[in-house]
């Protein structure tokens, strides 16, 4: 019933003109910025982040939850028609997808992902906001020591658990926790690993780094292998609205992925990759015409483009209420909150429940707006898909460099854009996954000062780690996550040399 | 190739990267050793260096044993040249903004070698169409965001 209550307060918030106007904005530069090829959400999110840089929080976090939206409907957009997942939340959308509009069938294939998507966000968005109030009482009760134990398990689900390679994860992560040590230590004032370069001591930007390894990495990576793979628009061929057939084949993997989505994103060790995998071989395995996959079924790209959008409104749980990010764009969403000096969490709930209210409300809205939005205006898109590479790149790399100057006007700042950027190259050459350094550098700090919190409240026993109940568990999940993939890849070692 | 002779004992990138890690970890361990403050109860300000260190050495040596084993995926060569304009245009971009150019200057500069590094011909299009988009950028950013990027003695004409 509170919810409901304060549902309706943030809707009252959302709906004033000026915030619809935002949320309108939001979705339009999200989807056109998230359509670019190779542009995931977490990047059009750090583009577009110094955007809302100079307006109030309750506006630009609404503009930020449209930005976040419309990029992960734009990301599905190239999937299907570029073949080309701008992340890996959508490689399983651009299995099936591309086949589809192979075959003329491209305009359905759309409208499934964009109904799938709306279906789901709206679900997991209630989820969310039934979700958050409870988990809110559970959090309060949170000593410091039980924080520190949620980021090491984030630290391990993020970089150990996921990619190919948990040593390569975690030197990635390891990176991320170094960068983050950078600048004056907030306890004691002590500068720490800043050489005596001033620029240094309010440490690292999470957006320089995100955009570096992201934009600039990217454009690097692309660049060099540009002869290699030429990339093919796929012409929309034939309708774009959904056939009775395919409304009847996919309105169940809507529902099936949305389950799949938004429980696996709520949790600590979130992420999307797994729920639309796991909705891409449950569609398999139901679906009625099992010989269609390969070439093209519909419930391949509506079950996991909804799982992927429920998964997205999960990682929102951690992150409002307990503050943890799970995913590369929930870390740079973290890092917009603290641009305003906002820091979610139990407490943003008590003090500002219209800001978080709102921006829950706003979720909703950025979901219908989508809906409306981009069916009609799905040949926009397609036209924006088609710019030129070299433009196309270019034009990245100046928002890159606008947003980076907009933060920070200097020459050691642009510098360190570079520097991240062709780190962030080398990554993608040698197959490191580059979100764990950018969740590290996050993380890294406040893993810290929990940590350091915890253990002066205990005087210096560490053991308070391990006699509270919730941490003790969870430091042991971290463990055992951390542990399993090299004891499985025993295993597997072990069957191929039985073979 | 020399390169082959080189990798047949060990992978290059991956005893590159370990000795890496190990360097990075000698400079946070010898800035943590080098620092002043400390805290009179709970944990100072070198505890979390010092893990960061730890972290470090594990992760250095166990790149070093890989190198031995598998090593790291092999990259497919990579197309220099474009490489170059591109990392050249940046260069070019922070040196404008180093010495006072301005950011239209700057951007004209990056987005003109950053299309030559994708394979355009066009230069002088290209170089009038950077000038353009950092224009508009500048001056959207200084009237509606009132939001000033760095100016030099072209942008100055127009604020």
């Amino acid at each position: 019933m509170e919810t409901t209550v304060a549902l309706l307060n943030g809707f009252s918030v959302a709906l004033e003109p000026s915030k619809l106007m935002f949320c309108l904005i939001g979705v339009f530069l999200g989807t056109a910025v998230g359509v670019l090829p190779g542009i995931g959400p977490a990047l059009t999110v750090a583009l577009l982040l110094p955007v809302t840089f100079k307006l109030d929080p309750a506006g630009s976090l609404i503009m930020f939850a449209g930005i976040y939206y419309g990029g992960m409907y734009g990301g599905s957009t190239t999937a299907i028609l570029l073949n080309a997942p701008g992340e890996s939340a959508s490689l399983a959308t651009a299995l099936e997808g591309s086949k589809m509009a192979k075959a003329g069938r491209g305009g359905p294939a759309l409208a499934t992902a964009a109904i799938g998507s709306f279906v789901a966000g709206l679900i997991a968005t209630f989820g969310l906001a039934f979700l958050a109030p409870w988990l809110v009482e559970v959090a309060i009760k949170f000593g410091p020591w039980d924080y520190f134990a949620l980021m090491i398990v984030a630290f391990v689900t993020v970089s150990a658990t996921f990619g190919d390679s948990p040593l390569r994860g975690l030197t990635s992560l390891f990176l991320g926790i170094t960068l983050g040590l950078v600048g004056i230590d907030k306890l004691t004032g002590q500068a720490r690993l800043t050489f005596g370069v001033p620029e240094l001591l309010n440490g690292v930007e999470v957006t320089t780094l995100a955009v570096g390894l992201f934009a600039v990495g990217e454009a690097l990576y692309v660049a060099s292998k540009r002869f290699r793979d030429p990339e093919e628009i796929i012409p929309i061929k034939g309708s774009l609205w959904m056939s009775k057939e395919d409304w009847k084949r996919s309105w169940a993997p809507w529902l099936r992925g949305t389950a799949f989505g938004f429980p696996i994103g709520a949790l600590p060790a979130g992420g999307a990759e797994v729920p639309t995998f796991l909705s891409y071989s449950t569609e398999r395995k139901l679906c009625k015409y099992p010989e269609e996959f390969g070439k093209g079924a519909i419930e391949g790209v509506a079950g996991p483009e909804a799982a992927n959008n429920a998964s997205a409104a999960g990682t929102l749980v951690p992150l409002l209420t307990l503050g943890l990010p799970t995913s590369a764009t929930a870390a740079i969403m973290l890092a917009g909150f603290q641009q305003y000096g906002l820091n979610p969490g139990p407490l943003l709930f008590a003090e500002k429940p219209d800001l978080v209210w709102g921006l829950i409300a706003s979720l909703f809205i950025a979901n219908v707006m989508l809906v409306i939005l981009n069916l009609p205006l799905i040949g926009l898109w397609v036209k924006l898909l088609a710019v030129p590479q070299p433009w196309l790149y270019a034009g990245i790399l100046v928002f890159a460099t606008m947003g980076t100057l907009a933060v920070n006007p200097s020459p050691v700042e642009l510098g360190m854009l570079f520097l991240f950027g062709y780190l962030g190259y080398l990554m993608r050459r040698y197959d490191y996954p580059v979100a764990p350094m950018v969740v590290g550098l996050i993380l890294g700090p406040m893993a810290e000062a929990q940590l350091r919190r915890a253990l002066q409240i205990s005087l210096g026993d560490p053991m308070i780690l391990l006699e509270n109940p919730i941490s003790a568990t969870l430091l042991g999940l971290a463990f055992v996550a951390l542990v399993a993939p090299f004891v499985m890849k025993g295993l597997n070692r072990f069957k191929a040399a039985e073979d | 190739m020399t390169n082959e002779k080189l990798a047949r004992g060990a992978d290059r990138p991956a005893l590159i990267v370990g000795v890496l890690l190990l360097a990075l970890a000698g400079i946070v361990y010898y800035d943590a050793s080098k620092q002043t403050i400390t805290s009179n109860y709970g944990l100072g300000p070198t505890a979390m260096p010092y893990v960061a260190c730890i972290g470090l050495v594990l992760l250095g040596l166990a790149h070093l044993f890989v190198a031995f084993r598998d090593g790291l995926p092999r990259p497919e060569a990579a197309d220099k040249s474009a490489l170059l304009w591109i990392i050249g245009g940046l260069i070019g971009l922070i040196a404008c903004i180093a010495a006072g150019g301005g950011f239209v200057v700057a951007i004209t500069i990056l987005f003109a070698c950053t299309a030559r590094g994708f394979g355009r011909r066009a230069l002088l299009a290209d170089v009038a169409i950077g000038f353009v988009l950092g224009l508009v950028i500048f001056l959207v950013f200084a009237k509606l965001l009132t939001l000033l990027l760095p100016a030099g003695p072209l942008e100055h004409l127009f604020i």
